[in-house]
């Protein structure tokens, strides 16, 4: 098996969600969940001086992320069914509809909040890396949508040789957990997973 | 592998993907040739083919991106946008951004506008309750008012309202100015609402225009700093300035500092400082630099004696009184006899003194210095002012006119010369300001040069009587103060008739008496150049995606209709031109001046073509030869101090709180931090959001699904009113008053609350009024500024509130 995984270069995110949208567009997603979410994380504080001037430590930064098809899925590991499994060919995470019953086990283990459950279909619904498109030789969608170039896709271990980096970065959890296959070309700004300087500042748009 | 999503058919996409040619290896070294996951056998359930198709987006962003739009049985499936070439500059892909790339939802909305519309009698203008008419009915009716209006009041009661829902490619409402030009002529009007402070600060300073320099030519390791400015939020998409700036940031490691109101996306993953400063203060930071610099003797005088007129009394011009250079203002020499300190400037701009003296030594150190200015620190009461303080500041340093400098103006961009439609010569010669038409509304006779900046007249001879809005959402929802706009266009017996072409039913179209079903830019052949960039300049063949639809109709074909029944129409078509035959010629016009650009034939099977420009340095040639290129302004010279403001400041009918000045000095303006009260003790400012491009895109669901529309608030203003994260709340102030959700963040600065701007009006307006769609200008203030007579929607106070 080659595992896949996604690059995110988070030194040139803006974080204008046009992965998201071109991702949403292509498989027609309803406006209730999204395949891939641009989490805002922010924070620091401010001081007014007797004079009315003021101060601040204030930090915004935000990161790309759709499923990380993880080597320790959760999603995986809790499906009662075996719908949600890890492709043996590309060890990309996708679920078989027709052994799905939609308990929503994987979206509660999730940590990325990469799959949902999609009442109308009856079955859970992620991100497949565009396992089709790529098929053809193409990028994923997101990959070849986003405006500053931000976002790779490919073996993981040829990710990590070209790229270094890991995914220990606030909001995300620690990497330890699932063993995502996400490399982050972490920015000024990226803080570790474990920090506790600011928060998930765009939570009505993510979760 | 299970089907999931992937409903694809693979055997119509390598034909699609054949038809494109071959498909460019995309992002870093890693991208492989060929098929990462090996190629599958196709799924059974093949569908029609799929048929691509290149179009545009043509909203006002300030970009235009490519779209390849994959159609299959007559609807869109999805987008893809500009995949071709190596990507590198010159052949950068024109990526569309998040809401190009969701036009499949708005083009196919149910809420589309359909057939023509008649207001239905009995109804008032804003109630938006219509009945569908015939399309001889909806043009009868607007070609015998309009020959009715402009008999009985003349052609100054006619105009064509400012709008800019198409902004792209050769047509846009090029065809109704050019109708109402050659049926008699058109109230004329000039500036923007994007940009008119910054053209009159333009104007009086470098005679003429708002851009400067290109990032492109940014230096290795230098400083650039910019005022109220956001590439990554307001010049967006994957070949514009947010990825001129995103690459030139990291190749040049450059420093970047943004003096802003919020903690914007230009200052988020890409890093640089951000000093936060009070709304509509920006001319008093540049005041306080100056001194600085003034003192310490860090000012290039050289420069300012050999390009510059009035910055001290060696280059006042003659008759300019005494003492009224700028160094005098700044050194308290002037007629306020107030020294500019940065201590001074501290207590206006809340930017601590030591910050503001340390940032105009690291000005005056930097080798290369970038100067410029977004368009968020015009759009004030004092923008025009504003916005030519800041202009100064390159000039103080020197830093003008070569690699790595900018003017104080706004990032350079290039373009190829494809020329609009020609409108025809407008046999009205009089122009007004483009924010001061409900004054003519009014009482147009009232309006002379001295008190609402009419141009090219002495006064209107009419009020106006009849308005064709095209594609505008500027007459209440993106104009200010909508109830009181409201009860101006209710009002039947000033403007007598108002029609409106329009693609949904826009809070503004509501105020019309007939509305028209205009096909989108997508739905028509548009040939366009692309948006504002300096790493290429391209053109975009853009072919009809399907049949019009039930009863749209394009507004060429619309005002043909109308030229033939107003006896113009071989005029007006030039001989009977069609759309495409208008795009052939223009087409032809710019091959005979670009030979370089392919044949029409060639440019649509390409899609899009493109090429690298030359990087351009503001007022290169001026800088290299002051003489030989004379700047176009009074003194041919860089203009500190213009001898026609002088004049404006004296003959001009000025409120006591409305300031023109020779010079760049810091004026609060109205609305501003000094008219703050215990009742109003807010100051809410507009910003551009990327949910929504002004008002278009603003009812796309899915844009709308990923972005929350919410008022940032500072956590300190939001404690002391109780006021939590995500819970809606009230804005308001005496214009009216918002619902929306509020964004409690340290993004900005406290005492401010910011609302991203373009979202749709939607109140009861027989009831109490109360917005809940969360429109900005039912909070802000029609109010022209003084100079441009412009909008100051960034300036306004008010109060927020849990509900």
């Amino acid at each position: 098996m080659t595992q896949h995984g996604f690059y995110y270069d988070a030194t040139r995110c803006t974080g204008c969600k046009t992965c998201q949208l071109a991702c949403s567009d292509r498989y027609d997603l309803p406006t209730s969940y999204f395949y891939r979410h641009v989490f805002e994380y922010s924070g620091g504080d401010w001081k007014t001086e007797a004079d009315g001037t003021v101060t601040t430590d204030a930090f915004v930064y935000h990161t790309s992320v759709s499923c990380n098809h993880c080597d320790d899925a959760t999603c995986v590991k809790v499906c009662p069914t075996g719908a949600m499994h890890k492709d043996g060919e590309t060890g990309i995470v996708e679920v078989d509809s027709n052994k799905c019953i939609g308990c929503g086990y994987c979206v509660m283990s999730c940590p990325y909040n990469a799959p949902t459950v999609d009442r109308d279909k009856g079955h859970s619904v992620k991100c497949d890396g565009c396992h089709a498109r790529v098929s053809e030789g193409k990028k994923p969608i997101c990959v070849e949508a986003c405006s500053t170039r931000a976002l790779e896709f490919g073996p993981i271990e040829e990710l990590r040789k070209e790229y270094k980096g890991d995914a220990d970065v606030a909001p995300l959890p620690s990497p330890e957990y699932t063993k995502p296959n996400l490399v982050i070309k972490k920015c000024v700004r990226s803080k570790a997973s474990d920090d506790k300087s600011g928060t998930l500042s765009n939570r009505w748009e993510v979760m | 592998m299970s089907a999931l999503e992937s409903n694809i058919s693979r055997r119509s996409f390598v034909k699609t993907t054949g038809a494109l040619g071959a498909l460019a290896a995309i992002g870093g070294t890693v991208a492989t040739t060929g098929s990462l996951f090996g190629m599958k056998p196709a799924t059974a359930n093949a569908q029609s083919e799929e048929k691509v198709i290149w179009t545009h987006c043509a909203v006002n962003c300030g970009s235009c991106c490519a779209l390849q739009v994959h159609m299959q049985d007559g609807a869109i499936k999805y987008v893809e946008s500009d995949n071709t070439g190596s990507d590198e500059f010159g052949e950068t892909q024109i990526r569309a951004c998040l809401r190009g790339r969701s036009i499949r939802r708005w083009l196919q909305s149910p809420d589309r506008l359909n057939f023509p519309l008649k207001r239905k009698e009995g109804t008032k203008r804003g109630e938006g309750i219509y009945e569908q008419i015939t399309w001889e009915e909806a043009l009868d009716t607007i070609a015998s008012e309009m020959k009715r209006i402009r008999e009985k009041y003349g052609n100054e009661a006619m105009t064509v309202h400012y709008s800019s829902g198409v902004c792209s490619g050769q047509i846009q409402s090029n065809p109704v100015k050019r109708l109402m030009g050659m049926s008699g002529g058109y109230l004329n009007y000039y500036g923007t609402y994007s940009s008119a402070h910054i053209l009159a600060a333009g104007t009086y300073t470098y005679g003429g225009g708002t851009y400067g320099s290109s990032f492109l030519t940014l230096q290795d390791d230098q400083l650039v700093v910019l005022f109220g400015n956001s590439p990554a939020d307001t010049r967006m998409g994957g070949a514009s300035h947010t990825y001129d700036f995103a690459v030139m940031r990291e190749k040049k490691n450059v420093k970047v500092i943004i003096i802003d109101v919020r903690m914007n996306s230009s200052l988020a993953n890409q890093g640089g400082e951000w000093i936060p400063i009070r709304p509509g203060t920006d001319g008093a930071l540049v005041a306080g630099l100056a001194h600085v610099l003034i003192k310490e003797n860090l000012v290039d005088e050289e420069f300012l004696h050999k390009y510059c007129v009035g910055y001290d009394e060696q280059t006042l011009p003659e008759g300019a009184p005494a003492n009224s250079s700028y160094k005098d203002y700044v050194l308290g020499k002037g007629k306020d006899k107030t020294e500019k300190t940065p201590a001074w400037a501290s207590k206006i701009t809340q930017i601590p003194e030591q910050r503001i003296i340390d940032l105009a030594h690291e000005m005056a150190e930097a080798k290369h210095c970038y100067i410029g200015q977004g368009y968020g620190c015009q759009r004030h009461s004092n923008g025009e002012i504003a916005a030519r303080a800041i202009m100064v500041l390159p000039q103080l340093l020197g830093q003008v006119g070569k690699p790595g400098t900018s003017d104080g103006r706004r990032e350079g961009n290039s373009n190829i010369k494809l020329a609009m439609m020609p409108t025809g010569t407008n046999p009205v010669q009089a122009n007004l300001p483009v924010y001061e038409w409900p004054n003519a509304i009014k009482d147009g006779k009232s309006l002379t040069s001295l008190n609402a900046g009419l141009q090219k007249a002495d006064r209107l001879s009419s009020s106006i009587k009849f308005i064709f809005n095209y594609a505008g959402n500027c007459l209440t929802n993106q104009h200010s103060d909508i109830n009181a706009t409201h009860e101006l266009l209710q009002d039947e017996s000033l403007c007598e008739f108002i029609v409106t072409s329009e693609v949904f039913m826009t809070d503004s179209a509501k105020y019309s008496d007939i509305i028209l079903p205009d096909l989108t830019s997508q739905e028509q052949i548009s040939i366009t150049k692309n948006g504002y960039a300096d790493n290429i300049e391209a053109v975009i063949y853009g072919q009809p995606l399907y049949e019009a639809p039930f009863e749209r109709r394009g507004i060429y074909e619309v005002c043909c209709e109308l030229a033939k029944r107003l006896n113009i129409y071989d005029e007006f078509s030039d001989g009977g031109k069609t759309r495409e035959d208008w795009m052939k010629k223009l087409y032809a016009d710019l091959q005979a001046v670009d030979p370089l650009v392919p044949s029409l034939e060639d440019g649509i099977k390409m899609g899009v073509y493109k090429r690298q420009p030359k990087p351009l340095v503001a007022l290169e040639a001026f800088i290299a030869d002051p003489e030989a290129n004379k700047l176009p302004t009074e003194s041919g010279k860089i203009q500190i101090y213009s001898e026609k403001l002088a004049k404006f400041a004296e003959t001009w009918e000025l409120a006591e709180d409305e300031v023109i000045s020779a010079i760049p000095e810091f004026d609060p303006g109205f609305d501003s931090y000094v008219n703050l009260t215990d009742k109003y003790p807010l100051l809410i400012t507009g910003f551009h959001t990327r949910a929504h491009t002004h008002s278009s895109y603003s009812t796309n669901p899915i844009l709308q699904a990923a972005n929350s529309h919410q008022a940032w608030i500072n956590p300190a203003d939001a404690k002391a009113r109780g006021i939590e994260d995500g819970e809606t709340i009230r804005v308001f102030n005496e214009q009216g008053e918002i619902r929306i959700m509020a964004k409690v963040t340290p993004l900005i600065i406290p005492g401010v609350v910011a609302v991203p701007q373009g979202k749709w009006h939607d109140a009861d307006m027989k009831g109490d009024k109360v917005d809940h769609g969360g429109c900005i200008n039912t909070i802000t203030r029609y109010r022209p500024s003084p100079l441009a007579k412009a909008n100051p929607q960034h300036s306004n106070i008010g109060q927020i509130a849990k509900l």
